[in-house]
């Protein structure tokens, strides 16, 4: 079992869940150590309840796990909650002047902290928070100096008086941890490696401007928001034009125009903002302007649970917009590929001048692990395409013409060489009706049942090209196994993990992870689990989406189904669990329960 | 308009000629828009491959396909939005766009609002015939009360939109409204709207010969009068044009009601596009800054 040690901090919105976690974060992160951070959090901005999860450790650390090492409840409901979930070798740090604990498991350490005495009260509101981060860092054998340190950095925008005092409450925690609490048996490693610790929208923003985005807008939704915030903070020095609209449907609009002049543009909404902007995919197919659209999903349908996850607009992305035309899906499968698939999709999206849809979720949007530094590229493989620009000084010719340019014109690969407003000699109309090779209507007066089939093929010709561009998904662990688990997107790291605990146990198992969701590449995910003994398809949502879909494009019917429709992600056990109930017959279709309730 | 437009030497009406000819119905108050748009870009003149022509749907938002500049024939009520990206990612291009009240008042209501409180540096062209007429003859956003249509048989019962009143309430800084039969006043006021730098906002009476019997070239010509005849008004006074733009009836003004130059546009209020437009831009992020980026978040 992998060596991980997690926190988990919980409260009210608003009673500083936050800070604790960042300070916690920081910790980690300067000790060298990977971390995962999930944040279970309600839509509602005072009260209510959040339960902060941080995992950390030496290697690689990919879901938020099975196990609560030392758990911080900020006040009673918290304790209630979630003290249940602590076993033998936790511990639980409470302001025991506030909160009565109820009964723990054999072998969990209560440490009450007396914080009236500890801490003048009066004048520190936060000072439980504080108290509570000193002792918490003794138990993990971290030393003062450390704390001090990040403390430092934490308060110093409020000056030196603020920090004196919080490192002072912090030493009062530290100190009385070291005089009365059991320390955890491992101390938290250090090693000599740096992260940068990053969510996945921020790593969707990042990765945007490293694939020369100079164009972002959007509508303020959740879970897709920090997208936005990412690239309003940066844009200056990034040099994008940032733009808030009145709606999705200007959003997406909006970006389409901005492509058509010749820049990169992107958007990012979550499931209801995608379906306003669906028509204006239609938009980008028909014109032939590449734009790329991220769908940060959460727990539909309709307004549903905003600040919960799923994977559950699969085909919504899959059936957005009518009629048929090319696009590009993808999920990003950690945080990390949040930030290097977003100049993929855009080099094929230029290529092929088709919409590129990514879809996220909650989960890795809001979410927030460490990355090497390396991980984030700033210089990745940028392929326009056949675009002709115009060049500098206002749109002198940049490219010859002899005046018979035909912006649709038909070729082999379905792709034409698309000239942008400014460029002189390609002079021409872009339009949402079916059009000719020159770009004049075949809707009206010249409708022809011959031209618009060649213009249908012609642009459906794309699919081919995009396919050959995008790799097949590949078997990870070993070739034969007891079990394939197949999964995408998101749970990749929660699945491996999974698999892991399970070859523990004496089961093998295999993950086939599906990144590119269009093209699938059928008959390549065929040829693999067609070798499978036993296939499980994993999934957030309730009616098995991707089962459906893998189904309608290879007829490949599963042993079984492990689905999650709560509003929460799967965790190691969750998983482990199902297969063994499926591997003995029990079921065919597993919904483990979620513990942590919020 | 944008700053710095080349100007070109010689510019006749048949450059303007698209590729192929207007399929309107003979005698729509389109063809006179068409020709007063042609004859504005002549005057001006300004290189064709500088301007784009962008619309929505509707009979009028064909426009694009019969003029020879760059065009974009975009979805009902969107043509607003998308000249806004479009204008955002190279401001060096003239940006012209076409639709009719359906589209622009009724599908294309948000946006219009936000454009015009953005000013956006475009020009907004709206071939009012107060009719859907390419659906067969709906009752428009500006129907006026009573009138029957295929969609309200028993006649109209939704007070009709005044888009000079909106268009001033929501802070467009050009505001004119034109009369497809006064071709010369409508040049000038698509030229005027073309070079004011900031949303301009026309609103052009543009009778539908086949479905609206109502509101004709004959119901218009005795009514429509020239704000430019009256020396004592003045354009730049805000209350004086909301009160114009109530008149309705016997009287009903056309020209310019309303302009201000006091306001900056939307790409000359941001500093990102200082350097020029984005369109010429490197797209990499300088690999300085990039590390910026990065050392924030260890």
């Amino acid at each position: 079992m992998k060596q991980t040690f997690a926190i988990g901090i919980g409260g009210a919105a608003g009673q500083g869940v936050a800070t604790p976690g960042d300070i916690f974060a920081k910790i980690f992160s300067r000790r060298g150590l990977n971390l995962n951070a999930y944040n279970a959090y309600q839509s509602i901005i005072r009260g209510g309840h959040t339960f902060l999860t941080i995992r950390t450790g030496p290697e690689k650390v990919t879901n938020m796990g099975d196990r609560i090492d030392l758990f911080i409840p900020l006040n009673q409901d918290s304790m209630d909650r979630h003290l249940h979930l602590l076993t033998a070798g936790s511990s639980c740090i409470y302001n025991a002047d506030t909160i009565k604990p109820g009964s723990a498991a054999e072998g969990v350490q209560l440490c009450p902290l007396p914080v009236s005495e500890l801490a003048d009260i009066t004048r520190n509101k936060v000072a439980q928070n504080t108290l509570a981060i000193g002792a918490g860092l003794h138990m993990m054998g971290i030393g003062f100096p450390s704390v001090e340190e990040v403390l430092k950095e934490q308060f110093k925008k409020k000056g030196d008086a603020v920090i004196a005092e919080n490192v002072g409450v912090a030493r009062a925690g530290y100190d009385y941890a070291a005089a009365y609490f059991a320390s955890f048996p491992v101390p938290i490693p250090k090693t000599d490696n740096r992260y940068a610790i990053l969510s996945g929208n921020t790593a969707m923003a990042m990765g945007g401007a490293a694939a020369g985005v100079k164009f972002y807008c959007a509508y303020p939704m959740s879970p897709s928001t920090g997208v936005l915030h990412w690239m309003a903070a940066h844009a200056r020095k990034a040099g994008i034009m940032v733009r808030q609209v009145e709606d999705e449907i200007g959003v997406i609009n909006m970006a389409i125009g901005a492509a058509h002049s010749g820049v990169r543009a992107m958007c990012a909404t979550s499931g209801g903002g995608f379906a306003l902007m669906s028509e204006g995919l239609g938009m980008s197919a028909m014109m032939e302007t590449p734009v790329v659209v991220i769908n940060c999903q959460r727990a539909g349908p309709s307004t549903g649970v905003p600040t919960k996850t799923e994977q559950g607009d699969l085909w919504q992305m899959l059936g957005a917009a009518f009629g048929d035309y090319p696009r590009i899906i993808a999920a990003p499968l950690d945080i990390g590929d949040c930030f290097k698939l977003i100049p993929e999709i855009f080099n094929l999206a230029d290529r092929f001048q088709c919409p590129g849809l990514v879809l996220c979720d909650l989960l890795l949007s809001e979410g927030r692990l460490s990355v090497h530094p390396d991980d984030l590229n700033f210089g990745p493989p940028i392929d326009r395409g056949e675009l002709i620009l115009p060049a500098n000084g206002n749109g002198a010719a940049s490219a010859p013409t002899n005046g018979g340019y035909k912006r649709y014109k038909i070729t082999d690969s379905g792709v034409s060489p698309r000239a942008v407003p400014g460029v002189s000699g390609h002079i021409h109309t872009a339009a949402t009706d079916e059009h000719m090779e020159d770009g004049v209507l075949i809707s009206d007066e010249f409708t022809n049942p011959i031209k618009r089939r060649a213009m249908m093929e012609k642009r459906m010709r794309k699919v081919v090209g995009i396919e050959a561009s995008v790799p097949p998904p590949t078997l990870s662990g070993p070739a034969d196994a007891d079990v394939t688990l197949i999964g995408w997107g998101s749970t990749k790291g929660v699945i491996e993990e999974a698999c892991e605990l399970l070859s523990e146990e004496g089961i093998s198992a295999n993950q086939l992870q599906i990144r590119w969701l269009v093209p699938l590449h059928g008959e390549a995910v065929l040829e693999i689990l067609k070798n499978s003994r036993h296939s499980i398809i994993v999934e957030n949502n309730y009616s098995g989406q991707f089962a459906r879909y893998l189904r309608s494009e290879t007829s490949f019917v599963p042993g079984g189904h492990i689905r999650k429709y709560d509003g929460e992600p799967f965790m190691p056990h969750h998983i482990v669990d199902a297969v063994k109930d499926q591997l003995a017959g029990k079921t065919k279709l597993s919904v483990p329960m979620h513990e942590i309730m919020v | 308009m944008a700053t710095g437009v080349q100007r070109t030497t010689q510019l006749t009406m048949a450059d303007l000629k698209g590729k192929v000819d207007p399929d309107w119905c003979p005698g729509c108050g389109d063809f006179g828009v068409l020709a007063a748009l042609q004859k504005a870009l002549v005057e001006l003149k300004i290189p064709t491959h500088q301007v784009v022509t962008i619309s929505g749907i509707g009979c009028s938002s064909n426009l694009p396909g019969y003029i020879n500049t760059y065009g974009m024939h975009t979805l009902h009520g969107r043509a607003l939005a998308v000249a806004t990206g479009l204008k955002l990612a190279n401001h060096e291009l003239t940006v012209i766009v076409t639709g009719g009240d359906g589209d622009g008042f009724g599908i294309g209501g948000n946006h219009f609002v936000h454009s015009m409180r953005r000013n956006v540096d475009l020009l907004y062209i709206v071939m009012d015939n107060q009719i859907y007429g390419l659906t067969t003859g709906q009752t428009s956003p500006t129907s006026r009360l009573g009138m029957k249509t295929k969609s309200m048989p028993f006649g109209n019962i939704e007070a009709p939109v005044n888009p000079i009143s909106i268009a001033l309430a929501a802070g467009a800084t050009f505001i004119a409204r034109g009369f497809s039969g006064e071709q010369k006043h409508l040049t000038e006021l698509i030229k005027q709207g073309i070079e004011h730098k900031g949303f301009s906002f026309l609103d052009v009476f543009s009778p539908c010969v086949t479905y609206n019997h109502d509101n004709t070239y004959q119901w218009f010509r005795p009514r429509v009068k020239k704000l430019e005849d009256d020396s004592t008004y003045d354009p730049a006074d805000w209350t004086a044009a909301m009160e114009k733009s109530l008149l309705w009836g016997e009287e009903i003004p056309i020209g310019k009601f309303f302009e201000r130059t006091d306001v900056p546009t939307l790409h000359g209020a941001e500093p990102v596009l200082n350097e020029g437009p984005l369109v010429h831009r490197d797209p990499r992020v300088p690999p300085e800054v990039a590390r910026t980026f990065i050392e924030e978040l260890m």
